[in-house]
């Protein structure tokens, strides 16, 4: 490895832009200087932690220890994904809709890749294994956040025309459709953008931190256009399966729109 | 928010029109949506000796038609949001055939509240529940509305609840009249 270490004062020369954004955002009133601070911090801290995580974990690879990371890591997307709707649905739904989504997509489509495709031995060598999960984790998460918020908001805002067609006949699944079809849209709109931008508008971070380590430009390219595929499968699959859970939740068995099962 | 109406027991033959009147906030609207299966509700609903959770929800409410208060439209065309209109059904509500090709945004409310109606005809309902069905209409088309129902009542022998504030409606169309108050029915002679 080639790669010039980064020093505690290089990243400290870096927080001063920061700052000043910070100090510009409070002179401008625009509310955000603060958690502007705070989220520099976090993200210092938490990727620090995540560092000495990372470093132990690939000392013991063991599936237990790789288990236990990963589990927290869709703990933590999963409640993301909850904070992030303007409604979400009341008690453990709120939670267990978007992580049993990510669940299914993410853990599914990394050992695919982690077994089928990268195949290595053994197969959840953690080097490959978290950053894979974690980049699909934190995509899918966008996608299943967008998809369900679009689908409860519109439903919201479309209860009287709901509740007219089910007067009129229509099936849940039927006076639905509009509205689950336009959420499953939304939740797949970033990574079409993503994918049709990449490499003219934007180099994607996994691909640019493989050059900047040293790996040849074409392999990082491959691993790139990998990634880009996983993600799009696994946002796809998430936000399909979130969407119609949630679509299903918000009536009862007699086909009523059961809004009261949002905050 | 939780309203509580009855318990009640209330039967409507067949070809007959039964109107409720009473207070705003009095629960004629929830009584309406109990029966339609809109609103989780105790107590049963029969159609001909069968009760309503023995239909699929959906059915239930093509056979008992709620006709609300206010219409909703979702598709940018009138004709869009219906079929199976019996021919002659909008010239007696005082349209023409083109009223199909209209776009929802340019009706008037009673345009879209008569339109509403032949909506939800076209489902032929068995039973109807009306929720001040005549309520933004001038008097000519308030008897035209009147007139067709009972057409179709007769015709079909559909029972019908009728909500209205309008003594002299009610007693133009009602077979019987009961008034709701304090969640219970109480039936109005003269």
């Amino acid at each position: 490895m080639n790669i010039l270490p980064l020093t505690p004062l290089d990243l400290a020369l870096a927080s001063i832009l920061v700052i000043a954004l910070a100090a510009l955002s409070r002179m401008l009133h625009l509310g955000v200087g603060r958690q502007l601070i705070i989220a520099a911090l976090r993200t210092t801290i938490q990727l620090l932690l995540v560092g000495l995580v990372l470093k132990a974990l690939f000392a013991n690879a063991q599936l237990a220890w790789l288990t236990l990371v990963s589990l927290v890591m869709l703990l933590m997307a999963g409640r993301e994904v909850m904070v992030r709707q303007k409604r979400r649905f009341r008690g453990w739904w709120g939670f267990g809709l978007g992580t049993l989504s990510m669940f299914v997509s993410s853990f599914s489509v990394t050992i695919l890749a982690l077994t089928v495709i990268i195949n290595n031995q053994p197969w959840y060598l953690p080097q490959y294994a978290i950053p894979l999960l974690g980049m699909l984790l934190g995509n899918t998460m966008n996608g299943i956040s967008l998809g369900l918020d679009q689908l409860t908001r519109n439903a919201w805002e479309q209860r009287e025309v709901i509740e007219q067609r089910l007067l009129l006949g229509g099936s849940w699944s039927e006076v639905v459709a509009d509205i689950r079809r336009e959420a499953m849209r939304v939740g797949l709109v970033p990574i079409i953008n993503a994918m049709a931008a990449a490499g003219i508008v934007s180099l994607p971070g996994m691909m640019t931190g493989q050059i900047l380590a040293g790996t040849p430009p074409v392999i990082a390219v491959n691993y790139q256009i990998l990634i880009m595929f996983l993600i799009a499968a696994g946002t796809g699959f998430g936000t399909m399966v979130s969407v119609s859970l949630g679509a299903r939740r918000l009536f009862d068995k007699r086909h009523r729109l059961c809004l009261e099962r949002l905050i | 928010m939780t309203h509580h109406i009855g318990p009640l027991d209330l039967r409507v033959d067949p070809a007959r029109c039964v109107c409720l009147s009473g207070a705003s906030g009095s629960g004629k609207t929830l009584l309406l949506r109990a029966i339609a299966d809109l609103d989780p509700h105790q107590g049963t609903v029969w159609l001909d000796e069968r009760p309503c959770d023995s239909f699929p929800a959906p059915e239930w409410r093509r056979r008992v038609g709620l006709l609300p208060a206010e219409s909703k439209w979702w598709y940018e065309r009138v004709g869009e949001h219906m079929g199976g209109l019996e021919p002659g059904w909008l010239e007696q509500l005082g349209f023409s055939g083109q009223v199909l090709e209209w776009e929802v945004r340019r009706c008037s409310t009673g345009e879209r509240q008569r339109l509403a109606l032949l909506r939800l005809l076209a489902n032929r309902p068995q039973a109807l529940l009306l929720d001040e069905p005549t309520a933004s209409l001038d008097p000519a088309n308030v008897r035209r509305m009147e007139t067709l129902l009972e057409k179709y009542r007769i015709q079909y022998g559909v029972a019908v609840l009728w909500v209205s504030h309008d003594p002299e409606q009610i007693r133009r169309v009602a077979t019987r009249h009961f008034e709701l108050r304090d969640g219970h029915l109480l039936e109005q002679t003269g």
